[in-house]
């Protein structure tokens, strides 16, 4: 399944690595603090409102 | 316009002032360098042009947070800020003695640490001149990082990181035209562009530095 | 109705709430099938070996590192010029997408070139390039996190943007003047000379656009939480005074 990467394969799976995981982490983050700044402003919303 | 210069240019040479802070610090990273890289000759002559740009330039960069912040610390920038001349002036005479009162200095004191380095023979004039021509670009370049954080608390940190990468293309060119120079190359190209670049930046920086004063003392 | 509308932030939040997702997914999509094209279906390269498939994140990278300063560029200018909250906020978004991107392309770049060039880093004018970006991210995120006002904040960060984009443009001259350098000229110019061989080409394209509509499905998000944080402050501020 994986094709034979020869004598680089160390350096091609490390370069995927590092950007699939800064790729996720970026991702990841915006996601996390979307969630958080959504909660939040409904929580003020609802005591505002409440 | 003269008499703000005047007024900074005595604040600067007053004690405590910090007049001389820089000149030291100029002295102590020369001096430092060749504990860093070690004592051999050809080594040290074939990078102590760099070595003064690089230094002159940091020790440039310590004295910049005081352009702005006293006087905006005190009322004084409001003050001045609706005073009769322009701000785009103003921003220029602070540049100016900023100039004066460092980058000339460093300038001239550089051939006589260019001795400690072994620059060698032919390098002392380049490394005048390109300090000459760009330090004035520093001084304008900085004084703009200044009024960014002038608002700022403990800013200074965090002027250095805006400064210095727009300080990159000034130290290319002078440092280049001051090692091309120094082996007898031909640094017309570098030197022209590092007047290119001070003359770029003294038209047109005071405006930028103008629009941000306005935007911090709102 | 003028363009413009649709920089209100209302009406911002109202269209990019269906298009987030779709955004998400065509990026994903686009991202998976050119990764996986260019991963397991293109031949090895006669001088490079495996290693020419780090092609398909470096290049896609290196590009939306430029364009994401681009976008912060314009989004600036249009902020101080029609004072848009909106779009001071998108720039703010984007950078950190733009570091990161920055990052990828610096990163895979490095270890690319260690089997290529023998080392891992070359002060090699592009490099050299991308690293002063990289400072220049930096510095822009840093004054955004520095100043309590928002207003103050959009202004100083657009002014900061706009000379910053002058002084990056001269950096690459300089750097280019300074170093001719390792790097291999432009593998994608419109002009066929020397183009990257079609059988890497068309993965290559699918990996550009699956990284463009993630840089934009991020900045949507991001920007969507910069509106919600910036109603949250005048919230709060409300609560406090009353």
């Amino acid at each position: 399944m994986i094709p034979d990467l020869g004598k680089y394969g160390f350096e091609v799976a490390s370069a995927y690595a590092v950007s699939i995981v800064l790729l996720f982490a970026i991702v990841g983050l915006s996601w996390r603090q979307s969630v958080k700044q959504r909660r939040a402003l409904e929580a003020a919303e609802a005591r505002r409102h409440g | 316009m003269i008499a703000l210069l005047l007024r900074d240019l005595r604040l600067a040479t007053r004690a405590g002032g910090g007049f001389g802070l820089g000149l030291v610090f100029f002295l102590i990273v020369v001096v430092l360098v060749p504990f860093g890289v070690g004592p051999e000759t050809a080594i040290l002559s074939k990078i102590a042009s760099g070595i003064l740009w690089v230094a002159a330039l940091l020790a440039a960069l310590l004295s910049l947070d005081r352009i702005f912040a006293l006087d905006f610390e005190d009322g004084a920038l409001t003050l001045i800020a609706t005073a009769p001349i322009p701000l785009e002036t103003v921003g220029l005479a602070k540049a100016m003695a900023h100039w004066l009162t460092t980058g000339l200095p460093l300038t001239l004191a550089a051939p006589v640490l260019g001795v400690l380095l072994q620059l060698p023979a032919s390098g002392y004039s380049f490394v005048a001149v390109t300090l000459l021509l760009g330090t004035p670009a520093l001084s304008m370049i900085g004084t703009f990082g200044a009024a960014l954080t002038v608002g700022i608390r403990r800013g200074g940190l965090l002027l250095s990181l805006l400064v210095l990468p727009l300080y990159i293309p000034t130290l290319i060119f002078g440092a280049e035209a001051a090692r091309r120079g120094t082996a007898g190359l031909d640094a017309s190209t570098p030197l022209l562009m590092l007047a290119g670049i001070t003359a770029g930046s003294v038209a047109l920086l005071p405006f930028a530095t103008a629009a941000v004063l306005r935007i911090n003392l709102r | 109705m003028s363009l413009w509308e649709y920089a209100n932030p209302k009406k911002f939040m109202g269209w990019t709430g269906p298009v987030l997702p779709w955004a998400f997914w065509t990026a994903g999509i686009c991202l998976v099938v050119g990764l996986f094209w260019g991963f397991f279906l293109t031949p090895d390269d006669y001088r490079q070996g495996s290693t020419v498939k780090i092609i398909y994140l470096h290049v896609p990278s290196a590009l939306m590192a430029i364009n994401a300063w681009m976008m912060m560029l314009v989004a600036s200018l249009i902020w101080l010029v029609r004072r848009h909250h909106v779009s001071a906020l998108a720039a703010k978004a984007a950078a950190p997408v733009g570091i990161t991107m920055t990052l990828i392309a610096l990163m895979t770049g490095a270890i690319w070139g260690q089997p290529m060039w023998g080392t891992y880093w070359a002060w090699d004018p592009r490099l050299t390039s991308f690293l002063i970006l990289f400072l220049f991210y930096l510095g822009y995120m840093a004054l955004w996190a520095a100043i309590d006002d928002p207003d103050t904040a959009a202004d100083l960060t657009s002014v900061l943007c706009i000379v910053g984009s002058v002084f990056a443009l001269l950096s690459r001259y300089a750097v280019n003047f300074w170093n001719q350098g390792l790097h291999q000229g432009a593998s994608l110019s419109l002009d066929k000379e020397e183009n990257v061989s079609d059988v890497f080409f068309f993965p290559l394209l699918v990996c550009i656009a699956g990284f463009v509509l993630l840089f934009v499905a991020l900045v949507l998000l991001r920007t969507r939480t910069e509106i919600r944080a910036r109603r949250l402050r005048a919230l709060q501020l409300r609560e406090v005074r009353t």
